[in-house]
């Protein structure tokens, strides 16, 4: 998620120290994440949305449905797209202009978890094969950025899915009722969270603050539901080893069981 | 008067409810959310920091710098990220009431960034990120000789009101929905003012003192936050 590296060498230094002996500078384990905050229905004019907090890192996430024709290449299925936008607002460190490659890379990682993972079941979402289908659109929005977007990203979209309701379709006019929401978006029963592991010396870490990502080596994002691997990417220049690469997978299925337990007590909650 | 009934029932004079919070995002030099029904604006300050490029630097005075930016799935419709045409002209126009009340002078050659954010819209959301804006300003501890008060007044079909919601704006009887945002300075002085519709000279005048009497409302919301975000203790 960076762009500039502002955190100084010495804290660099120190988070490599501490992790030595297992230490982080908030008191947390390597393989602990942040306290997770979710909140529903923060934008009403949204088919579904959420405010996700780790620790001090906000996003907004929200899903638009919309009807349209479907992909020469898959005529029975609907669509889905999935845009980032690192607000300025949320760091010193976002720009604007153009979007920059975190932000597409943000945006395509949460698409392929989505995807790849069939937690929407896109052949449902088909109003008239080869001609008219749902397209669902996942909105990110970055409202501070204190790490670990990404993961809070992630899983604002899988919740947001959860809550969206289609709005209602009138046919014979062809147009969409988008103040009027009827069925659930058509969901199977797996779970995508991607969760990264950042590598900072010798030692794996999950849910970075944003010095933790400056002091970074490498990271590997794993797209993960109940022990299913969906999804995955390995961002920066150092190498991983095997060994290091199962070590992270191991991690990912343990933080997937921690998260999802939470985002379980939420939905159950509303 | 005439019998017209506002749709949500309200009083002529009548805001939507407001809701104002001061300092929600921590990396910010100062931030605010402000709330005028079902209208959520958010905004943050970064500066004054040295202005880059280079040749847009002022030795004279910092540079303020606004953007107005709509989250996709604020409206209805979902409208595409990214700057827009609209979200250019208004980004300015936001610029233009903010400044009259910031001391530039004391900050040559730097920039003052104001990120706006629409996170839920029902019409006056420019006016919202104004009032958003003015309160980010103050918590970022920017020298200012006022704060500044926004509120959209309006004249659906002959009947002046005040803070417009989008089922007005969208009012299509009579004369139809006339839309007048206004900034002014808590002393009264108009710092941004625009409209769209058809109104006589009489009629403005009218509705630009409903909303200066308006403003004195949104003064003691944008107070009132400013104070809670401060530990006194």
């Amino acid at each position: 998620m960076k762009n500039i590296n502002t955190t100084p060498d010495v804290t660099i230094k120190k988070i490599n120290e501490y992790l030595k002996i297992n230490k982080r500078f908030d008191g947390r384990k390597t393989d602990e994440f942040r306290d997770l905050i979710i909140e529903k229905d923060v934008s009403n004019k949204a088919e579904g949305s959420v405010r996700v907090k780790l620790g001090k890192t906000e996003v907004i996430v929200g899903i638009k449905a919309d009807v349209a024709e479907p992909y020469p290449d898959s005529p029975d299925k609907g669509n889905l797209m999935v845009t980032a936008e690192l607000l300025p607002l949320s760091s010193s460190r976002f720009e604007l202009g153009p979007p920059k490659f975190d932000t597409i890379e943000l945006g395509r990682i949460i698409d392929r978890g989505i995807r790849e993972s069939g937690v929407i079941d896109f052949k449902k979402l088909v109003i008239k094969e080869g001609e008219k289908v749902w397209a669902i659109f996942i909105d990110i929005y970055s409202i501070n950025d204190d790490g670990n977007l990404l993961d809070a990203a992630g899983i604002g979209a899988l919740v947001a899915l959860k809550l969206a309701k289609l709005p209602k379709y009138n046919e014979k006019e062809e147009k969409v009722l988008h103040d009027q929401h009827d069925k659930e978006i058509p969901l199977t029963d797996v779970n995508p969270i991607p969760i990264t592991i950042h590598k900072i010396g010798n030692k794996l870490i999950v849910d970075p603050v944003k010095e933790e990502e400056d002091a970074s080596e490498t990271r590997l994002t794993i797209g993960i539901s109940d022990g299913i691997i969906s999804s995955m990417q390995k961002g920066n220049i150092f190498p991983l080893k095997d060994e290091e690469i199962f070590e992270a997978i191991d991690i990912a299925d343990k933080t997937w069981k921690e998260l999802f337990k939470k985002i379980e007590k939420f939905l159950k909650s509303k | 008067m005439t019998e017209f009934k506002r749709p949500d029932g309200r009083k002529e004079d009548e805001l939507r409810e407001m809701k104002a919070k001061v300092g929600i995002i921590p990396n910010a030099d100062g931030s605010a959310m402000y709330q005028s029904g079902n209208t959520i604006a958010i905004a943050a300050v970064y500066g004054p920091k040295k202005m880059h490029p280079q040749h847009k630097q002022d030795p004279k005075r910092g540079v303020l710098r606004c953007t107005y930016n709509m989250n996709s799935f604020s409206v209805s419709e979902r409208i595409r990220p990214g700057p827009s045409r609209r979200s250019t002209e208004i980004s300015k126009i936001i610029e233009w009431s903010l400044e009259p009340v910031l001391d530039l002078d004391r900050f040559p050659n730097t920039v003052i960034d104001v990120h706006i954010n629409i996170i839920q819209a029902d019409a006056g959301t420019r006016c919202a990120g104004i009032n958003a804006a003015s309160m980010a300003l103050a918590h970022a501890g920017i020298p200012m000789r006022d704060l500044i008060l926004s509120i959209a007044a309006g004249k659906l079909d002959k009947t002046i009101v005040i803070d417009v919601n989008k089922a007005e704006e969208d009012f299509k009887e009579g004369e139809g929905s006339t839309d007048i945002p206004i900034s002014m300075t808590s002393s009264g002085e108009i710092t941004h003012l625009q409209l769209d519709g058809k109104i006589n000279s009489k009629q403005l005048k009218k509705a630009i003192e409903m909303a200066r009497k308006s403003s004195k409302e949104i003064y003691e919301v944008q107070k009132k936050a400013l104070k809670e975000s401060v530990n006194l203790e």
